[in-house]
């Protein structure tokens, strides 16, 4: 049984309209205009339990209203929900015990007391058995190693052990679905990379069914091998990382470094994208000529002292595709 | 229900951190105090008019309210106001609690401890110094902790709902203002109720706002007695029932709002 069904999710707000000047404003103390926004137009997808799945979109898009009425804060106008069988927003409180969520922008821990009281407290309002709440606990702070940061107020904390004890904190009571919204956003590369080992970590060893909204494409990158991207309300795409790529772009690029006496010819199926003294990026269509081949033929051709094979770095994807689906 | 307890430990634990905020409202409230004392003796001594209540219980009732002074809702829940700034209110939507109980215990906690933290020094000073009395029985003083405990959470109420209307008014510096400005008035804070007009005596007894100062600081200084008292405490409880139906269900209200609005 899947642990998300998500179906033809319909959700349109509606939004008052702001008329301009002065006067606009004062009519608008007494007769407002509305406008209504589709922030959700046919949204569907499933996701399997254990999936960690990265749902990606411009500002906008639509991502966090999705998360919105998965997590049962809003009723969509139509569609078909259920989240582990149930349909989220009835029932609130009892859907609720089975998601943890973590707002990247926000904390969920009490700035002034050390971090283990918050969990205390986060123990008491999921009414998790002391047993099993002690259990959980020392299994993800031994996990991440987070044992000295217990005792520390909050607020001294730095971002990206913050970050870590607000993700401990969201799995105290062993939710079955993880919302993360943003866990690496303002972070430093190191804590970044703690953060994502944390995550596959995680993810290999509890096989929580996890929804990561990002916009930092090594996130995506480091952790998910299925991608969801929506753009203006609806699936833009669904499927693996390797298949996104290759939807939008086959191209590849081949970086030489020539040694010296080197010197460029025009060579067919390649296109130079950049050179830098000896150094030349040369885009190329792998249905064209593939790369091994390319790779003998410069490689018998010229004087080379090291070669890389890239694909585009994904934000260039992404950038593309939004643009592709552009109205 | 052990959630709420929890919140309201927290709540505690942090404000404990801020003693030296404590003392320095104490010595605040201390000098205040005296000039208020000062006020109403030079009043005293001018008049000979008969007066609705004795000197010595008046003193009594001026230190009352400078160690309780922080029993009045003067803002908005700062926590709670954040939160629906931000649209964290999010978070407390997704945790299994109800969230006007998680909001009304952590403001209480925000009410109580510091009044707790002045009054007591308060108390330990100006009783051999400065004029104030104990409660006239024994009797009293009980009643006196049952109101006080009353006015706890009537003022919860009353900032629940404050706090509630931001959901609607976004901005909270005016709802703060009106409500600090209504609630020192009407609860006798700024001049204790027996002094106000005739005139505007029924309409002070149907407010809720002496619940919070007023009926407790008399039946302390005896100037309400204890059978007088027992429907006042009635006052103050149906009051605080009242606020706290009418707070759940415009939160409900509210939320639902938010819902349909998105966030």
């Amino acid at each position: 049984m899947p642990a998300v069904v998500v179906q033809d999710l319909v959700k349109t707000f509606r939004v008052a309209e702001r008329r301009p000047g002065l006067l606009g404003a004062m009519k608008g103390l007494f007769h407002r205009e509305y406008h209504t926004v589709r922030a959700l137009d046919g949204v569907g997808f499933s996701l399997q339990p254990g999936e960690l799945v990265g749902y990606i979109g411009p500002n906008g898009a639509g991502k966090s209203t999705t998360v919105k009425v998965l997590a049962g804060i809003l009723v969509p106008d139509s569609g078909r929900c259920e989240v582990l069988g149930q349909v989220p927003w009835q029932e609130r409180v009892r859907h609720v015990r089975n998601i943890g969520v973590v707002f990247g922008q926000r904390t969920q821990l009490w700035w002034d007391l050390p971090v283990i009281e918050s969990f205390d407290l986060l123990r008491d309002i999921y009414a998790v058995p002391q047993v099993q709440y002690a259990a959980t606990r020392d299994e993800l702070v031994a996990l991440l190693g987070l044992g000295p940061l217990l005792d520390t107020p909050v607020r001294q904390l730095s971002l990206g052990q913050r970050m870590r004890c607000d993700i401990v904190a969201s799995l105290l009571h062993r939710p079955a679905l993880l919302f993360l919204d943003e866990p690496t956003i303002g972070l430093d590369a190191v804590s970044k990379l703690a953060v994502r080992d944390f995550l596959l970590r995680l993810q290999r060893e509890q096989g929580v069914t996890t929804i990561l909204t990002t916009h930092d494409m090594d996130d995506i990158e480091a952790l998910c091998t299925r991608v969801i991207l929506i753009n203006h309300g609806s699936i833009a795409f669904d499927g693996t990382l390797e298949a996104l790529r290759g939807r939008v772009t086959q191209e590849r690029y081949l970086t030489v470094e020539f040694a010296d006496g080197g010197a460029w010819r025009d060579e067919p199926d390649v296109t130079v994208v950049r050179s830098n003294g000896q150094r030349y990026t040369l885009s190329f269509d792998p249905r064209q000529i593939a790369a091994a081949d390319l790779i003998a033929r410069i490689a018998a051709r010229y004087p080379v002292r090291d070669l890389l094979v890239e694909n585009p770095p994904i934000e260039t994807i992404i950038a593309r595709l939004y643009d592709e689906d552009q109205p | 229900m052990s959630a709420y307890l929890s919140t309201f430990q927290a709540r505690g634990r942090v404000l404990l951190q801020y003693r030296e905020a404590a003392l320095a409202g104490v010595v605040t409230q201390l000098f205040w105090g005296g000039i208020r004392i000062m006020i109403y003796e030079a009043f005293y001594r001018s008049s000979s008019a008969a007066q609705p209540m004795s000197y010595a219980q008046t003193v009594t009732y001026l230190w009352l309210i400078q160690a309780m002074l922080l029993l009045v809702p003067w803002r908005v829940d700062p926590e709670a106001a954040a939160s629906i700034r931000d649209g964290s209110v999010a978070y407390e939507m997704v945790r299994p609690a109800d969230l006007y109980w998680y909001w009304f215990s952590r403001g209480l906690a925000q009410r109580v401890l510091p009044v707790l933290m002045r009054a007591a020094p308060i108390f330990i000073i100006a009783m051999p110094f400065f004029g104030m009395q104990a409660p006239v029985s024994a009797a009293a003083a009980l009643a006196w902790v049952a109101s006080i405990g009353a006015a706890a959470l009537l003022s919860c109420a009353i900032t629940m709902l404050a706090t509630i209307s931001l959901l609607w008014s976004v901005a909270g510096d005016g709802v703060s203002r009106l409500l600090a400005t209504l609630a020192s008035l009407l609860s006798g804070s700024v001049v204790p109720l027996p002094f106000y007009p005739d005139w505007a005596q029924p309409v002070l007894n149907a407010l809720p706002f002496r619940g919070l100062m007023d009926i407790p600081f008399r039946v302390y200084t005896g100037d309400v007695t204890l059978g007088q008292w027992l429907p006042l405490l009635g006052h103050q409880l149906i009051w605080t029932a009242v606020l706290v139906l009418i707070g759940r269900w415009l939160l409900a209200r509210g939320l639902r709002r938010l819902v349909v609005q998105g966030g």
